[in-house]
């Protein structure tokens, strides 16, 4: 299409820009007037965090990385230097370590919110592959930040990491020495962590765009999980959700403040404090909490390459869930069979999380082999089985008719095709 | 007449055996585009690997005088750490008589020393689980079951021939390249 886009903006000099760059309309389009569901919890606040946190991350790092120095000989000081000389480097440090802890804590309720509200099936499964690659890589770019501040933590998590790939037959040694540039993780392995830590979140932000212009184009889903039927049925995203999403902003920054001001260095290691030391591996290596559940899974296999394949397989799952899962009704609320099994997997998911922190031996080896099973057992299993088993409640005509009108059950056919297209 | 000229050539080449040919030449176009891709990310995927320097740095000399019979050492090298393990009489013949098929990844001592110096043990001192450093040259370090290593990461043991013998481990503790230079000193790399 050739010729100016029709701007209705009033200010000429907006409108004159809009004219020949539609920004402005597209703000508009997507974030102001943007047609979003009206029956929306607080759950739909924290895609919008995990935004927030994602450039709370890029603006800390980037001040960070002017005081940093990728070298083994003096990492360690120079973030030292950063905590007692810097000006408010104590804080820039730590809002950027523990923003890591809340980006992933905000990360992983928003996935929770897809998995009880079925927002990952059809229409939306493209938009939830494409979070599933966010949380990839976030996971990347977390572990390589991590390697950065090269203490005890950072390097022996650094070296048990990259030697998963040794499990790989014939090529698994070639790709650890490739990914260290050396025969151990040495200061070609800093320097290039430092360098795609640096990229990998320029990365995100662009994923996430497509993320979002994939969620503009089916719209979001709602906590009744089905679509709206019609004007009366959504609200502008402005100023409705804007200030919903701002008072979630708020909770978020007031948990964030009291981790970084109160207990800064809670969610870390000690070892991290203590120097990289080639020669002496801590008496447990533990990586940070947010990977504990995959660990776990790892540990529990006495196969050195199922372990490995088995921590791949569990973010693999995600990748496929909106296949898995063959129950035709999005919202956890109707269908009470699995509205029960999702906490089961959410407390599976802590007990992975708990052994994960744990020695691998004993009871909680046991515990540990039993939570990985039902990991798997919960994506191969259960939820195809369930979708075909489970006898769904009667969903509401509309997102309007529940409140209206209480909810009752659908007229005929309803429960053949439960969720309808738009 | 140029427009001519091209819906006769188009016609040709929808009905005649023009098609194969323009196939053909794509696939020939798709195949280059793919070796000058393949040609430019080389570089880029092999300017990670080793560099000349770190593999310059590839050898390291030891002193064994030092060394008392029942003490190990931790020596650097490509960055790794080499443990180098004077064994006593009653060590050298734990590890001479284990039956070698009951082992996980079989190998015979007499196979991880070198012909008449089985005094010494030498081995890269990486866990094959998932890399970390075997305690065991420490007095005050705990030596397993076996009286060789032990890892404090997932407890795998080794014995006094650096051989796994319990714990997730896979293999044995590496034997590195080295040779003796003269009866205290050895070249490792
Ligand atoms: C997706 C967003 C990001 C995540 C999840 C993340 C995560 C982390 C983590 C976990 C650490 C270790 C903190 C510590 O223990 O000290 C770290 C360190 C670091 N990050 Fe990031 N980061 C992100 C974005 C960035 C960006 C955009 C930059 C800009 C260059 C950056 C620069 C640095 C630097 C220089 C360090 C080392 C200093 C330090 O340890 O505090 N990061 N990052
Ligand atoms: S690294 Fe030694 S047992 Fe796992």
């Amino acid at each position: 299409m050739v010729g100016l886009h029709k701007s209705e903006f009033a200010n000429p000099v907006v409108n004159w820009i809009d004219q020949r760059l539609p920004l402005f309309s597209m703000m508009k389009n997507e974030y102001s007037s943007f047609p979003t569901p009206k029956n929306f919890n607080y759950f739909w606040n924290f895609g919008a965090l995990a935004m927030i946190n994602l450039m709370i991350m890029v603006a800390t790092g980037v001040f960070l990385a002017m005081h940093y120095t990728p070298n083994t000989a003096m990492a360690f000081d120079s973030v030292e230097r950063i905590m007692r000389d810097v000006n408010y480097g104590w804080l820039l440090r730590y809002v950027h370590m523990n923003g890591a802890s809340m980006f992933f804590i905000v990360v992983y309720i928003h996935i929770f919110r897809g998995l009880y509200y079925g927002s990952y099936k059809n229409p939306r499964e493209l938009l939830w592959m494409l979070g599933v690659v966010i949380l990839l890589l976030m996971m990347a770019t977390a572990f390589m930040g991590y390697v950065l501040p090269w203490g005890q933590m950072s390097y022996w998590g650094a070296t048990v990491i990259t030697n998963l790939f040794s499990a790989f037959p014939v090529v698994g040694e070639s790709i650890v020495t490739w990914l260290w540039g050396g025969f151990s993780v040495d200061n070609a392995t800093l320097n290039r962590f430092f360098s795609l830590h640096y990229l990998l979140p320029f990365v995100i932000i662009a994923v996430v765009f497509l993320h979002v212009i994939a969620l503009h184009i089916t719209g979001s889903n709602n906590p009744l999980g089905i679509e709206p039927k019609g004007p009366q049925d959504t609200i502008p995203f402005h100023p409705y959700y804007t200030i919903k999403d701002s008072v979630g902003m708020c909770v978020y920054l007031t948990v964030f403040a009291i981790l970084v001001f109160f207990a800064p260095n809670f969610l870390g290691h000690p070892d991290n404090y203590i120097p990289a030391n080639p020669l002496a591996t801590p008496a447990d290596v533990v990586p940070e909490w947010y990977f504990l559940p995959y660990y776990a899974i790892l540990r529990s296999v006495p196969n050195k390459l199922i372990g490995v394949l088995m921590l791949f397989g569990s973010i693999g799952v995600m990748f496929i869930l909106p296949w898995l899962d063959t129950s035709p009704v999005r919202s956890a609320r109707f269908r009470p069979i699995y509205r029960q099994l999702i906490w089961v997997f959410v407390i599976d998911c802590l007990v992975l999380g708990y052994v994960g922190a744990k020695p691998p031996q004993g009871s909680i080896l046991l515990i540990g082999r039993v939570a990985t099973a039902y990991y798997f057992l919960h994506y191969l299993v259960i939820l195809p089985l369930l979708g075909k088993l489970e006898r769904p409640l009667p969903l509401p005509e509309s997102i309007s008719q529940p409140v209206t009108r209480g909810g009752g059950p659908l007229p005929a056919g309803a429960a053949a095709t439960p969720m309808e297209k738009v | 007449m140029a427009d001519t000229a091209a819906t006769t050539a188009n016609t040709a080449h929808e009905t005649g055996a023009g098609v194969p040919k323009r196939d053909f030449m794509k696939l020939l176009a798709g195949a280059g585009a793919a070796v000058g891709l393949g040609a430019i990310a080389w570089p880029l995927i092999d300017s990670m690997n080793p560099a000349q320097d770190v593999l310059a740095m590839s050898s390291t000399e030891v002193d064994l005088k030092p060394i008392v019979a029942g003490q190990a050492i931790t020596v650097l090298w490509r960055g790794k750490p080499i443990f180098v393990r004077h064994r006593t009489a009653a060590e050298i013949k734990e590890a001479a008589d284990v039956n070698v098929s009951e082992l996980r990844d079989p190998q015979t001592d007499a196979a991880r020393v070198q012909k008449g110096h089985d005094t010494w043990l030498v081995v890269v001192g990486i866990c094959t689980h998932l890399g970390c450093v075997p305690l065991g040259n420490k007095p005050t370090d705990p030596r397993g079951e076996y009286g060789g290593w032990y890892c404090p990461c997932h407890g795998s043991q080794y014995d006094t021939s650096g051989r796994i013998r319990k714990g997730p481990a896979p293999l044995n503790l590496a034997v590195p390249d080295y040779a003796f230079e003269n009866d205290t000193k050895i070249k490792i790399g």
